[in-house]
């Protein structure tokens, strides 16, 4: 078993062991997940690009979008990024259980920001006559938008799941890989996030 | 005025009048009396193979070991091998739904005894089925059981993941089952076109069904996707480079890149089409801004790709048997594994093909015809590589190997049709007639399904300890080359005289000598899928005789033959080295196979998990719930499902340790058995006495 055979080459990306490195493996995983997540993300991104003019007579970008609360949810969502980074790096560092999870709850506050902010945006447009019934434009907004929603509540759960976790086991191999992985989740998400201010909400009422 | 009465509350949608033979009992005309009938019996069969299925397993108490040894395994050979049976008990109601289909337009001039709603039924669950609870199941089943042993691992990447994978998969195929019990299937084809699927044309159940059941295999075929792949890079045996893995394991790569890839936009295009049908949604519909062709190019995104997700395991199965029965190095290994890898982009080129005549322009159409073309092309090379690799070979007619044999003739001649619809202008003659019918079975059996029975008789003693009978094995891989020439050459020729698809009655008696010559064909696949059936009660009744412990029953080079047969939970004593292509066949060369390893180590192993099963039963309930609009069992469900994958993220002790002692026991003691088994050549191997241990001195000769 000596160190220069060539071992296990092509994607295997870590060091060179003849056991299989677990951690290495798992964070694999979620990054092939991640890319078949993103294809989901960009069929329905292109769906949207075109039924942005299938108004069908009704309300369109310019009457529904309030770039204020956009802004709002904007802010949130990318602070909520640094604010993981910081748990993340607790982490590695070792400063401590309490330290992560203190972060992580800030973290998960401003993702609840975001979805408040976020549901009382499709409320508005309820109100003026924007649901998902009304025209394919509003049906591909409500499958887009909404969509990034449901991640972000995953995110949320999964947070508070890892915190009870680490509450539980300190942490652990599991809890690291958790955070790690939802980690990868969490700025994922920032980048549709930010495709989506983009395209829907700049490109939209531009 | 709609009322949510108590009842509405607690059933939804779901009444009497769903039942199969409730309206031939409301209005008894004759054509009722036999379109109920037949859907009753289906109904009858579902529900009597139920319960006699658990009648039996508690009758012999095998509750316990179907729990722990099966349902709950991790093991990636035990979720293989589910995966298969899933497919057989599928294979055998589509394939008796397409004979029902062959019969009614045999005798369909001018009526036959179908309703056309029943026939639209029936082709649809025929297509569902064979390709989404068929061909998946079983190309996974077999990777599962194969791919890991081939690149000397001890399991998938995740292993309760894979339990998972095939929980989703039963459970869309329970919901299937389902429909034929209660309410009606879709009568939209497998490909689910809307507007047609929405709410306003078919407002019943039947494309809900449709949706909720392949979106649960598309979720849990795109698991099996990252799961094989990571497997496959992460996982392999050192030494054991990309250009040394098997040619099936290469196959399995790039099935599980397109898994990935291609699985999203068939779960994407379902969703939306949900979305439309439950909350008005306007993706697809007629009006307000909806686009149907939105729908044609995501599904067919999905559609194109999953051709080869499903021919390309396929590939890999011939590359593993034709050299192993021709007694030859696989012929032209690089040239293969580009062409695998060039197949599996250009699948992504030409997915408009499917839709030629739904108004784009002529530059397009031409260019998704050229690009369809191309693929041609690395397919021709794979076909010359495996005659190559027979040319002067020590060539056996075993099952698989005349299995190979029927694919290589017959899946040339669907390829050149294949061709033919390529050219837009043709296509725009043909499409929608049996001619493209013809064409796509010309690929799928002789392509996919052979591929996968040929690798079922291959793999058969690896996983189960003995081999199958050969001779209802042959009888059966006759009737199905034959049966499909009868069945399906006829249809070229109906579909040029104009014959529609999916066409219920006709007028016009020149078709029926045609038709007549189908169902003939229809019927010797009958008797195929029959000696199929009768192989597998006579092989285990004559399994003691039919042993192969050596585990190496056909001289074989991968991995998988050299250990035991069944192999023990862990594969491998000790994790091999790999120093070359075709590692077992050069150590049986050297003399270095069947030596006893210098030391052992302890083995973890995952420990069984119920999270797969938990998530089958909930998710085939709210999927029911969904379909029936019953939201209280849907509710319930989701939550049953959020808190089950909470409650696995809590479990910590999830491997079990098999102590060096006891593997270096097992492993001594075969080693033991293999020096006493009588070693075969190639000629004797399919007599009694194959063990399963091959004369070396023949391996050498070869060699030089």
């Amino acid at each position: 078993m000596n160190g220069d055979t060539l071992d296990n080459p092509g994607f295997r990306l870590s060091a060179i062991h003849h056991h299989v490195d677990r951690e290495d493996e798992v964070r694999f995983g979620f990054w092939v997940f991640l890319m078949s997540d993103a294809i989901i993300f960009g069929l329905i991104f292109a769906t949207y690009a075109t039924m942005i003019g299938a108004t069908a007579g009704g309300p369109g970008p310019k009457k529904l979008f309030d770039i204020g609360s956009v802004a709002i949810e904007t802010g949130a969502l990318l602070l909520s990024s640094f604010t993981f980074g910081m748990a993340s790096l607790a982490l590695l560092y070792r400063s401590g259980r309490g330290v992560v999870i203190a972060w992580l709850v800030v973290t998960l506050l401003l993702g609840l920001v975001f979805l408040g902010f976020e549901v009382h945006d499709f409320l508005t447009m309820f109100a003026l006559g924007g649901s998902p019934d009304r025209s394919g434009f509003t049906s591909a907004f409500f499958a887009l938008v909404p969509l990034h929603g449901l991640h972000v509540t995953t995110g949320c759960i999964w947070m508070v799941v890892l915190i009870g976790q680490m509450l539980r086991y300190g942490t652990d191999e599991d809890v690291r890989l958790g955070v790690q992985r939802l980690a990868l989740f969490w700025h994922f998400l920032d980048i549709v996030w930010i495709a989506i201010f983009s395209l829907v909400y700049l490109g939209g009422l531009a | 005025m709609k009322q949510m009465s108590l009842t509405h509350v607690i059933f939804g949608r779901l009444a009497l009048h769903s039942l199969p033979f409730w309206s031939a009992l409301q209005h008894p005309t004759l054509a009722n009396i036999v379109n109920d009938t037949i859907a009753s019996g289906a109904a009858g069969l579902v529900v009597v193979g139920a319960a006699v299925t658990v009648g039996l397993i508690t009758y012999f108490g095998k509750w316990r070991y179907l729990w722990t040894e099966w349902l709950t395994s991790v093991d990636h050979k035990r979720i293989g091998i589910m995966y298969i049976v899933l497919a057989f008990v599928m294979l055998a109601r589509a394939l008796i739904e397409a004979v029902l289909m062959r019969t009614q337009q045999a005798f369909g001039l001018g009526g036959g005894f179908l309703s056309p709603e029943h026939f639209g039924e029936l082709f649809s669950t025929h297509g569902t089925i064979m390709i989404f609870f068929m061909a998946m199941p079983f190309l996974i089943g077999l990777i599962n059981v194969v791919m890991p042993l081939q690149i000397g691992t001890r399991d998938v990447s995740f292993p309760v993941m894979n339990s998972v994978s095939l929980g989703l998969t039963a459970a869309g195929a329970t919901l299937v089952m389902i429909s034929l019990v209660v309410g009606k299937f879709s009568t939209g084809g497998w490909s689910g076109y809307p507007p047609y699927t929405e709410i306003t044309f078919s407002p019943g159940v039947g494309p809900d069904y449709w949706i909720w059941a392949v979106s649960l295999s598309g979720i849990g075929t795109m698991m099996t996707g990252i799961n094989f792949a990571v497997t496959i890079y992460k996982r392999r045996a050192p030494g054991m480079t990309l250009m040394r893995m098997p040619l099936f394991t290469w196959t399995a790569l790039c099935t599980s890149v397109l898994m990935i890839f291609a699985m999203p936009p068939l779960t994407v295009a379902t969703v939306l089409l949900a979305l439309d049908r439950y909350l008005g949604f306007h993706f697809f519909t007629n009006a307000l801004g909806g686009n149907m062709m939105n729908y044609a190019n995501l599904f067919w995104l999905f559609g194109h790709p999953e051709v080869y997700i499903l021919i390309l395991p396929a590939f890999g199965v011939y590359s593993e048997v034709i050299p192993a029965f021709s007694g030859k190095v696989l012929y032209g290994y690089t040239s293969l594994v580009l062409a695998t890898m060039a197949i599996a982009l250009l699948s992504f080129a030409v997915w408009l093909h499917h839709f030629f005549t739904m108004g784009q322009t002529a530059g397009v159409n031409a260019t998704f015809g050229i690009a369809t073309m191309l693929i041609g092309i690395p397919t021709g090379v794979k076909i010359y590589d495996w005659m190559m690799t027979m040319f002067r070979g020590r060539i056996r007619f075993t099952v698989p190997m005349v299995y190979s044999l029927g694919f290589m003739m017959l899946f040339v001649v669907g390829g050149l049709s294949g061709i033919i619809l390529a050219n837009p202008s043709i296509d725009y003659q043909v499409h929608n007639t049996l001619f493209l019918v013809a064409h796509f079975h010309n690929m799928l059996i002789p392509g996919l399904l052979f591929g996968m029975l040929a690798g079922y008789h291959y793999w058969f003693p690896k996983a189960f300890g003995f081999r199958l009978n050969e001779r209802w094995g042959l009888a059966s891989a006759l009737c199905w080359i034959f049966g499909f020439m009868f069945a399906f050459f006829p249809l070229y020729a109906l579909g040029l005289l104009g014959f529609p698809r999916r066409t219920v009655a006709f007028y016009n008696p020149i078709y029926v000598p045609y038709l007549a010559v189908a169902e003939f064909g229809a019927l010797i696949i009958l008797a195929a899928l029959g000696c199929l059936v009768v192989q597998l009660v006579v092989s285990v009744r004559q399994r003691e005789q039919n042993r192969v412990p050596g585990g190496d029953p056909w001289n074989a080079s991968a991995l998988e033959w050299s250990i035991a047969a069944p192999p023990p939970d862990y594969n491998f004593a000790v994790l091999p080295e790999v120093t070359a292509r075709d590692a077992f066949m050069v150590a049986k060369e050297h003399g270095t196979a069947y030596l006893p390893p210098e030391r052992f180590t302890d083995i973890e192993l995952p420990r069984n998990s119920p999270l797969g099963m938990i998530l089958c039963v909930t998710a085939a309930f709210a999927t029911f719930g969904l379909v029936w609009h019953i939201w209280w069992m849907v509710g319930l469900a989701m939550l049953a499902t959020i808190a089950a994958v909470i409650w696995h993220g809590f479990v910590r002790d999830y491997e079990r340790v098999i102590p060096a002692d006891k593997v270096r026991a097992d492993h001594l003691r075969w080693l033991q058995t293999v020096g006493a088994i009588h070693p075969i050549s190639r000629g004797e191997e399919l007599a009694q006495e194959n063990a399963g241990l091959a004369d070396l001195h023949e391996t050498a000769e070869a060699a030089e």
